[in-house]
Formats: C-alpha cells, structure tokens, sequence
C-alpha cells in the first residue's frame, strides 16, 4: 500500500520499478477493449521476459506480449480478438510450438480468482465445470506448483457441499486466489493520489486491481481529485490500492475506449496479418514497438485522421458507422 | 429466393429463441442470432453478454461481447462477476438460454473449444471456454451452432470444456451440475435435438434440399433419422430484417 499523495510517474518508470523480470502480472480490460496496450508496448520495449500472466477473456494485450516474447506460462480462460482473430494468433502459436506453459480456466473460475485474491480469502466456490476436462487437465504439472510459492498445490478441487444440500447443490468446484504481484489497467479517469473511474463495463478490472500487491493505473485522463470526488458513486477503485497513476492518452489504441474512442479496425486487421508470419511479425514489432520511443511514438506513427475516425460519438460511446471489415 | 447457409443458419438459432428469454449471446452468429430474434418474433427477449452488459441496445452489430456497442443503452453494465451470478442463481438463471459455438461436439452434447490434439502438444489451438463452460454449467437450454463436418461431430472430444449431458440421463446429476443441458445444435444443413430419454442427439430436421444421408456422411457417430422433417425455409420478412436492420454491413454475414 501506498499512501503517497501524489503517484503520478512516467510509463517508462512505471513499468521499471514496478514489472521483473519473471513476476506475476495480470492485465484488464476484455479481448478488444480497455487493454492497457501502453504499458504491454512498454513492457516488451524492456524486454521483460518470463512472466507468470493472468487473464480471464483477453485479445491484443495478451497476444503481444506473447508475441513479443515476455511470457513464460499463462493461466487464461479465453485468447480471442473478435472478429479481428476468433484465436489469438500468437498465442495458438505459442501454444502449439509449446513456446508457452498454459492451463485453463472459465471466466467467472478466473473472475472469482481475482476476487478470492481481493477478499484475502484462500479459494471461492462456483458450480462451474464440473464434469469437464477444465477440471480434470491441469497445465501445470504438480512438480511445478510444488516448487513455485505463488502457485497453489493444486489447479480446482471439487468438494461436497459441507452444508448437505443446502441451495439444491450437492457439489462445488473450488478455484484458488491470485495474488499477482502487478495489476495493469487502463481506465477513462484518474486523480494523481490513484482514485480511478472508469466508463461502461469494467470487466473484472476491480478485482484485479485490487488483488494485486502493486497496481498501476493508466488513463485517459488525470483530473483534480475535487472533480472525481465530487461524484464518488461513480468511483470504482479507492486510492488505497494504487501504487503509481500514469497519464497515457490513447493508452489503450489499438483497443478500444469507452466514450473515448473505439478499437482501430485497420490496426487489427493488419496487426493479424503480421502475427500470421514469423518473419513478418519481427518487422511489424521493429517498425511499431522497438522503433518507437513511447507510446505517443506509436500514435503519430498511426496519425491524426485514423484516430479521428475512431474518435467515440459521445452520444453512444463509440464510433458510429465506423468502417469494420 | 436465394439466400445463405449461413443466414439460414442465424435465423434458425433466432426462431429458438422466445419472449422473455434471458439470451446469453457469444462473439459473431450468436449476438446476430440474438438481435434477428430481438427484430422478428422475440421482441421482449434480454440481450445478455456475460461482460456484464445487461439488454443492450445494439443500433450497431458488435464484434465481440467486450466491443464497446454492448456497453450503449443497457439496464445496468455490470462486472464479469455480476453475469455470471446472474446465471448461476436459479431466479435469473433458469431464465437464460445460452448460444455456444465450438470446434468439436459429442452425441452428448458436450463442446470442446479448446485444443484439436492433445492438450499438451496441440494440433489446433483454439480460444478457450471464455464464459462457454460457465453459462453451459448452470442454464437450463443452450442452443448450439455448428458447421456439420465430420472432424466436428466425433465420437470422443479432445478436450471437455463446456458440459452437455456429460455420459448420458444422469451424468449431469452425477456430476453435481444442475438439470438442463443443450437443447438443440443447428448446423449449416440441419437441426439436432436431445432424445428425452437417452439424452442423446438425433437429427429432427434437414434444411430444404438437403437428405438425412447427407447429413449423416458429416458426422463421425451415427444418429436417428426417424423423426427427420424438412424445416421451413426463410421467410422474405426474416431475410430483410436480418441484411437490413441487423447486419447491413455484413460484418458476421
């Protein structure tokens, strides 16, 4: 916990001081939104490597990190970027040249993960999988747990009701806390102490935020804490979980934004043509992550009328009649 | 009139579809399936992403559960945890039909979309069950859609990620999994249900054109064909709603 009034710093120190090589790192947002793809760019400029990432539904964060090299084992529920790649591309292919360690969850398992990590408590229960192979297949071998503290013995540990049958349920599955030791997100509003608001659906960002031992936050946005405050209902995550509060613009691109802007058709469509070739990706990550300073790099590499086009209507919070082919 | 497999398929998933049905939609077809139904005979259905976004008003088709269009005009955007609730507890839950996609389907009803080959040295890679195994755990009906190939339809799965019947009447039970269980699987060429009794898949009808045999070279286990009928090909109404109003662009299409 950090209660410094002021935890505003740069990506570059952010990422620095607070993602090593070989940690535990879990990042918001769901498949094509709110990725905080900033600090992913970032961290695979560092070159960070052998990270342990958790995700439930994640999309282009995931991918280049994978892509780029940073990940070591991934526990995940669902690698898919929408229309733009129903399978990750970089991702199957990691998974299938074993480049990568996975193991596989549900959504609501690994939701409930995050917020058994938040709560303090050790495991939470759901009636989710059972009879299935997310039960019975572990990614991770015993052997490996053992000799990792931060992972528990075992993947899911299906228990009796011990109150009989009480709410008609006889069985339930168990599934462990994480406790990663850096959560990333990207939300729409922060102040410079950390209180953070974000806009539309927040995914399982608060319980990744909160579960985590060190949270970065970047934004859209950085407002007086007066102005956040006048409106607190409308905050999500209270100072008290924030460790640095990094102003990125566009930090989310080629994501989208809630009321901000939305996900950039042309660079996903792109993007997975990149991601298909080995040798292509290598370009498309010299040309658009090593060959740019920081993330404003990126965005005037992009331009001013493609991000103009992508600007949210602020009616509907998104870009009306945005071409997506 | 001349029209898709793929539209025909859309609009059969949104005729099983009624008013007041809670519709748990998936990336693509499903979320069309959804808004057609929505547009034609379902008017007072729920669209529901498991993202948390609660009736959304989709004026644009999304292209994926977590595009920001799914965020506009909803009753309350929730958290991943607030949806899934929503389908676990009986009050909501036993309101909520699911639409799946997979790679791989059993007579039984259970979906792999997770690897072809073996877990740990794939041939195929897939996404993974995102919500796919939760909502298929807890929801009475789930609809699923398949394109019928052999390679899909097969004998034993590579990976169990989302349970139908599991092993047959009482493997729900068994297992500890509330009743429920998929309802139908629709395909580019015809519909499937679930024997009553046997919980097992046979084919109720075949799109106009298209033979029980046909169907049957496309499967790797056999079915019962008896009760095979033709199903009703698509109405001038259906089509112009679903280019038009749902997908004029042809995003899904």
């Amino acid at each position: 916990m950090n209660t410094s009034l002021d935890k505003v710093m740069g990506l570059k120190e952010a990422i620095g001081k607070y993602v090593a090589n070989g940690c535990h790192l879990s990042i918001g947002g769901f498949t094509i939104n709110r990725n905080p793809m900033a600090a992913v760019y970032e961290i695979i400029r560092q070159g960070i490597h052998d990270l342990h990432l958790y995700v439930h539904s994640n999309g282009q964060g995931i991918d280049e990190l994978i892509g780029g090299g940073c990940v070591a084992r991934l526990e995940i529920a669902y690698g898919g970027n929408g229309k733009f790649a129903p399978t990750c591309i970089r991702f199957r292919k990691a998974v299938q040249e074993g480049t990568i360690q996975v193991e596989d969850y549900t959504n609501y398992q690994m939701s409930l993960r995050f917020l058994a990590g938040a709560m303090g408590v050790p495991f939470l229960p759901t009636i989710s999988s059972l009879g299935t192979d997310i039960i019975d297949t572990w990614g991770f071998s015993k052997q490996l747990r053992e000799r990792t503290p931060q992972m528990p013995d075992q993947k899911l540990v299906v228990l009796d009701n011990p109150f009989g049958e009480w709410c008609g349920i006889k069985k339930t599955v168990l599934v462990p806390a994480i406790n990663p030791d850096v959560t990333i997100i990207h939300a729409q509003k922060a102040d410079r102490q950390g209180t953070v608001r974000m806009l539309g659906l927040p995914f399982a960002d608060i319980e990744q935020a909160k579960s985590a031992k060190h949270l970065i936050v970047t934004c859209e946005e950085l407002l007086e804490s007066d102005e956040l405050r006048r409106d607190p209902d409308q905050n999500q995550i209270p100072f008290i979980h924030v460790d640095a509060v990094v102003h990125v613009p566009n930090g989310a691109y080629p994501t989208a934004c809630y009321h901000y802007y939305d996900y950039d058709p042309l660079y996903l469509n792109e993007y997975a043509g990149f991601a298909r070739d080995d040798g292509l990706f290598r370009k498309y990550l010299g040309k658009f992550v090593y060959g740019v300073n920081d993330h404003q790099g990126l965005l005037d590499l992009i331009g001013k009328e493609r991000l103009e086009r992508i600007k949210a209507d602020p009616g509907k919070g998104y870009a009306v009649n945005l071409d997506r082919k | 009139m001349e029209y898709t497999l793929r539209e025909m398929m859309t609009i059969m998933v949104a005729r099983e579809i009624h008013n007041g049905d809670i519709v748990f939609c998936g990336t693509g077809l499903s979320m069309l399936a959804a808004m057609a139904a929505k547009n034609i005979s379902a008017p007072n259905s729920v669209i529901f992403f498991e993202t948390g976004a609660i009736d959304s008003r989709l004026e644009e088709i999304p292209l994926a559960v977590g595009d920001s269009r799914v965020m506009y005009r909803t009753s309350a955007n929730g958290r991943l945890l607030d949806a899934f609730a929503a389908m676990q507890n009986k009050i909501t839950g036993d309101h909520v039909i699911g639409i799946l996609g997979a790679a791989q389907i059993d007579r039984f009803g259970n979906i792999n979309s997770t690897v072809i080959g073996d877990y740990f040295n794939p041939r195929i890679r897939f996404s993974g069950s995102g919500g796919a195994s939760d909502v298929a755990s807890f929801v009475p009906r789930s609809i699923i859609f398949m394109q019928h190939e052999k390679n899909k339809f097969v004998n034993k799965l590579d990976y169990l990620t989302s349970p139908g019947y599991l092993d047959g009447p009482d493997g729900r039970q068994k297992a500890g999994l509330p009743g429920g269980g998929p309802t139908v699987v629709i395909t580019n060429m015809a519909v499937m249900r679930f024997d009553d009794a046997t919980k097992e898949m046979y084919l109720a009808g075949c799109y106009p054109g298209i033979t029980p045999d046909r169907v049957l070279d496309n499967m790797e286990f056999k079915v019962d064909v008896s009760r095979a009928r033709e199903e009703e090909p698509l109405s001038p109404e259906e089509l112009k709603i679903l280019r038009e109003k749902c997908d004029p662009q042809r995003l899904i299409l």
